[in-house]
């Protein structure tokens, strides 16, 4: 367990609401769950306002409980539980959240924070001096086979080495979106170098599903 | 090593075609409308003839728990819930179905759901995973303009709802009745069972939480037969599974294998083996984060199903596989997981919140070599204050990893003690 607390009120925004298309998807989102129920929408709509506003600002929470019609402690009470929910703004070319549980750590996930450390800020949740980066240590992200791994904002970054990683964040300093998946040629999890089954797998696409909806995604 | 015709997952890897009518082409889809005509009571009898049993980690029989199901709708629906929480350290199998052999998971939500008289499912995502949800998401799209879901559902008569929902970063989510909790919108709190989910669960209705590999499995126990499935594996552990396998071997990899797979074929046959050769192994945990670790002796002779891993005091739980060599600071490994079980618990029962914590910090020195000797027996205490005494088993997973290691490692935690004191480092301690 750990103690998660709202940003100082002197970062909060006074007020917030969501896009249209947001405010669309909430409503679509709404409506997945029996009448009575919207309360289930709370984590998807706090994590559209999220990725709406690069974090979460108390206002957002707020905003949601009252779409919600649900007691505003309820909702800063799943705001705070959960780990995702970034209650501080984070850095604005990437927020980098490195997996260091067992499996990662086995395959150089220390490395990797080292890395964050000396290119980013020593301390984690400590937005870099020029305001583009911040980083923090989570718990498994469940690709442990392709240790050791990163997530920066949707999108997974898989089979690193201290030196791709550092060259990851040189691209994401530049404002690119470097392509994620496996960074040692690796399709998915198979074995690197080629699967030991379903060998005659014809490829339809050239890269994995979450590569390949990562390059669908219109950029802003 | 299975053959490639009997694998489940035709395409794991994703390097077939993902689209509809690529899963169509392997199979998927395939007369789901007569296995439903069978009726809900032949395919939960089909389902608990083949022997399957829950691949979320505990490993209790599926058909068996879809029939603690109410045999009639009365007032309240019922629910499938779909737990791709996947969140056990070192497991990451339920993504590759989701987001590379979706249709797989989806039939499997309708035939389930049918044979436990629901007509809605919720799949509950963990929230990193954003793209596995989008391909769900894709898929799932795709059955509704095929009209395999939906009103009267791939022509089966039934009605049929799918959603996805997320969670937001919370291992506990995994737990069925945090995850519940979660999904009403709530902080992921586990619940007091009884009552257990098939008479109060989802909005206080009868429910059914299973593992997505348990759900994505049964279209295909059902199209080839109980008696297919349970030609693989030894009696009361049978079928394929899908081994997720990290750290210390020269490829790891997510590979679908017989049940009761050797340890070592496992390894050799798609990792390219121990990194360094066998005699280079020095422990592996063979079930994710939450079973007792094996060393390399047990390692030998090591049969990866859920019968001889018990008896062994360890388990197949997600059968995750963490491969350790004599590189490792096995002492650090564990000490890991404990940081990991205290950062997770959620704080409702004391033994819980205040033991992962008190855990963890005697594991910090141990690592060190700050510990007195006897404070190996007093951790050893801890663990069996804790296991057993907590509403949900994260006490017992946390309490778990520790009883393994000091099983085994006795001697090389006191070793790291001893020269810590002594100023001298053994061979061991300097690892
Ligand atoms: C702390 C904790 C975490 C769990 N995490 C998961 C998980 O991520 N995925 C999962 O399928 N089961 C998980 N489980 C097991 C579920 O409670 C439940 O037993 C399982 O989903 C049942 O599915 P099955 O019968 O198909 O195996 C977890 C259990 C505990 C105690
Ligand atoms: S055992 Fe731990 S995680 Fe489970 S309910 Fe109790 S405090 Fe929460
Ligand atoms: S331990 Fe890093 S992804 Fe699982």
């Amino acid at each position: 367990m750990s103690t998660r607390r709202l940003a100082p009120d002197a970062v909060q925004p006074q007020s917030f609401a969501f896009t249209s298309e947001n405010q669309a998807f909430a409503e679509a989102t709404i409506a997945k769950y029996p009448a009575g129920r919207q309360a289930s929408a709370v984590i998807p709509l706090l994590f559209r306002a999220q990725e709406q506003e690069g974090w979460l600002p108390r206002a957002a929470i707020e905003h949601v409980a009252v779409m919600l019609d649900m007691p505003v402690i309820r909702a800063l009470e799943v705001a705070t539980f959960y780990f995702m929910f970034k209650l501080a703004p984070v850095g604005t070319a990437a927020h980098v959240e490195v997996c260091g549980t067992t499996p990662c750590m086995l395959c150089g996930s220390e490395a990797i924070i080292a890395v964050c450390k000396n290119m980013i800020s020593p301390a984690a949740h400590t937005v870099s001096a020029d305001g583009k980066f911040s980083w923090e240590e989570v718990e498994c992200l469940g690709a442990c086979s392709n240790a050791p791994m990163v997530q920066i904002g949707k999108d997974y970054y898989e089979d690193l080495t201290p030196e791709s990683f550092a060259q990851l964040l040189e691209a994401f300093g530049r404002g690119e979106h470097p392509r994620p998946g496996p960074q040692n040629q690796r399709f998915a999890s198979e074995p690197l170098g080629g699967a030991t089954s379903l060998r005659d797998a014809a490829l339809a696409e050239p890269v994995n599903a979450s590569i390949a909806l990562a390059e669908a995604e219109p950029r802003r | 090593m299975l053959a490639d015709s009997d694998r489940i997952f035709q395409n794991l890897y994703g390097m077939r075609d993902r689209s509809l009518a690529g899963a169509r082409a392997r199979g998927c889809w395939d007369g789901t409308a007569e296995i439903i005509a069978r009726g809900q009571d032949a395919i939960v009898e089909e389902v608990k003839a083949s022997g399957l049993r829950g691949r979320g980690g505990a490993g209790f029989p599926t058909g068996l728990k879809w029939s603690f199901m109410p045999k009639e709708v009365k007032d309240r629906p019922h629910y499938l819930v779909v737990n791709a929480d996947e969140s056990e350290p070192g497991t990451c199998k339920d993504r590759e179905i989701m987001r590379h052999d979706p249709h797989t998971l989806i039939e499997g939500c309708l035939i389930a759901s049918f044979a436990m008289r629901a007509n809605a499912c919720y799949i509950y995502l963990r929230g990193e995973y954003v793209r596995e949800k989008e391909a769900l998401q894709v898929a799932i799209d795709e059955c509704y303009d095929a009209g395999l879901l939906g009103k009267n559902a791939a022509d089966s008569g039934w009605d049929f709802d799918l959603y996805l929902h997320h969670g937001a970063g919370a291992y506990i989510c995994g737990e069925e009745t945090a995850l519940i909790e979660s999904l009403e919108g709530k902080k992921g709190m586990p619940r007091l069972k009884p009552p257990f989910p098939a008479g109060v669960g989802l909005y206080g209705c009868p429910s059914t939480v299973n593992n997505v590999e348990s759900i994505a499995v049964a279209p295909t126990i059902l199209r080839r037969g109980a008696e297919w499935f349970k030609g693989f594996g030894r009696d009361n552990n049978a079928g394929t599974k899908i081994f997720a396998i990290s750290g210390h071997v020269e490829r790891p990899c997510v590979v679908e294998e017989a049940m009761s797979i050797t340890l070592r074929e496992l390894l050799d046959a798609h990792c390219g083996g121990v990194r360094g050769g066998w005699d280079n192994l020095k422990a592996v945990i063979p079930g994710g984060s939450s079973v007792p670790l094996l060393p390399k002796d047990l390692c030998d002779d090591a049969i990866m199903d859920f019968d001889w891993l018990r008896d062994q005091k360890s388990g197949l739980g997600t059968a995750a596989v963490i491969v350790m060599d004599q590189s490792t600071d096995v002492i650090k490994a564990i000490w890991r997981l404990s940081k990991f079980y205290k950062h997770e618990s959620c704080g409702q029962c004391t033994p819980c919140r205040e033991g992962t914590g008190w855990m963890m910090r005697v594991m910090d020195r141990l690592v060190t070599g700050d510990a007195e000797p006897e404070e190996i027996d007093m951790l050893l205490d801890v663990t069996k204050q804790v296991e057993g005494h907590t509403i949900c088993a994260l006490g017992d997973a946390a309490a778990w990893p520790i009883q393994g290691l000091i099983r085994h490692f006795r001697n090389e935690i006191e070793d790291r003690i001893k020269a810590k004191r002594t100023g001298k480092v053994s061979a061991i301690a300097a690892e």
